[in-house]
């Protein structure tokens, strides 16, 4: 197997959750994209891990899926603040704090 | 060597078709739902790789808690089930433009740097292995993160209170 061909598929999953954290409207969906960012780090995480036959890899593997979980536990906290406060979670809304 | 290039071409296909549902999809349902498939593909990317414990990990914690989570976030806030026309803001084609202008910079950078370099996986990466290094040279990040964890299970809970 090639490196690359994991590399490109993590690059492939990162750009399209830039695109889905910029294109969508609703909260939720902002975070679902969020987490394909995560993966794609993720799948070059452990896909180097192999590559040089060390657990390191692995390691931070972890580590980043132990904050994405944090990560994702606030967020919908948030999220339903947002929604409790402005019976929406249409983001585009949410500009107060816009100079 | 074969097979597993064609399973890597399999599940490959299925990501990305999974990963453009997740973010065109019209329904927050499905794209819940569609997340578990680019979820699954990833663990299924960590065999591939002979990382079985973080392909575990994964099926665990990402499909076995995240998604759930996103599904009762989807709940409370109450969005449309079914077709919703309004999930799109009005910037998406700048956002695709980033998109395939990042993934252009990033394949091109990728193929000029690692080329035709194979991973040779000659044995499995125990978890023992792992184990030895998260309570060996990584145990301060592990004991931060414990810690993070639990500020972050509080934070939630202090955000979310009705008080």
């Amino acid at each position: 197997m090639l490196l690359n061909q994991f590399l490109f598929l993590g690059a492939f999953l990162f750009c399209t959750g830039v695109y889905g954290a910029l294109a969508r409207k609703n909260a939720v969906l902002v975070l679902m994209s969020i987490e394909l960012i995560l993966n794609a780090v993720n799948i070059n995480l452990v896909a180097f891990g192999a590559f040089r036959n060390n657990p390191v890899g692995q390691v931070f593997a972890l580590f980043v899926i132990a904050i994405a979980a944090a990560e994702v536990g606030v967020g919908l906290a948030i999220v339903l603040i947002i929604y409790r406060n402005r019976r929406s979670i249409d983001i585009t809304g949410v500009d107060l704090m816009k100079g | 060597m074969v097979a597993e290039n064609i399973a890597f071409g399999v599940i490959a296909l299925a990501m990305a078709f999974g990963a453009i549902r997740v973010v065109t999809t019209k329904n927050v349902v499905h794209a819940a739902l569609w997340l578990v498939l680019v979820l699954s593909g990833v663990a299924a990317n960590y065999i591939l790789l002979a990382a079985e414990f973080v392909a575990v990990v994964q099926v665990i914690v990402y499909i076995g808690a995240i998604v759930v989570l996103f599904l009762f976030g989807i709940m409370l806030t109450r969005a449309p089930i079914g077709q919703d026309s309004e999930l799109d803001n009005n910037q998406r084609w700048a956002a695709l433009v980033l998109g395939l202008l990042l993934f252009g910079v990033l394949g091109s950078v990728l193929a000029k740097a690692f080329g035709r370099q194979h991973v040779h996986i000659t044995s499995v990466q125990r978890t023992a292995d792992v184990a030895d290094s998260v309570f060996t040279t990584y145990v301060v990040p592990f004991e931060v993160i414990s810690v993070l964890l639990l500020a972050a299970l509080v934070g939630a809970v202090v955000i979310a209170r009705r008080d």
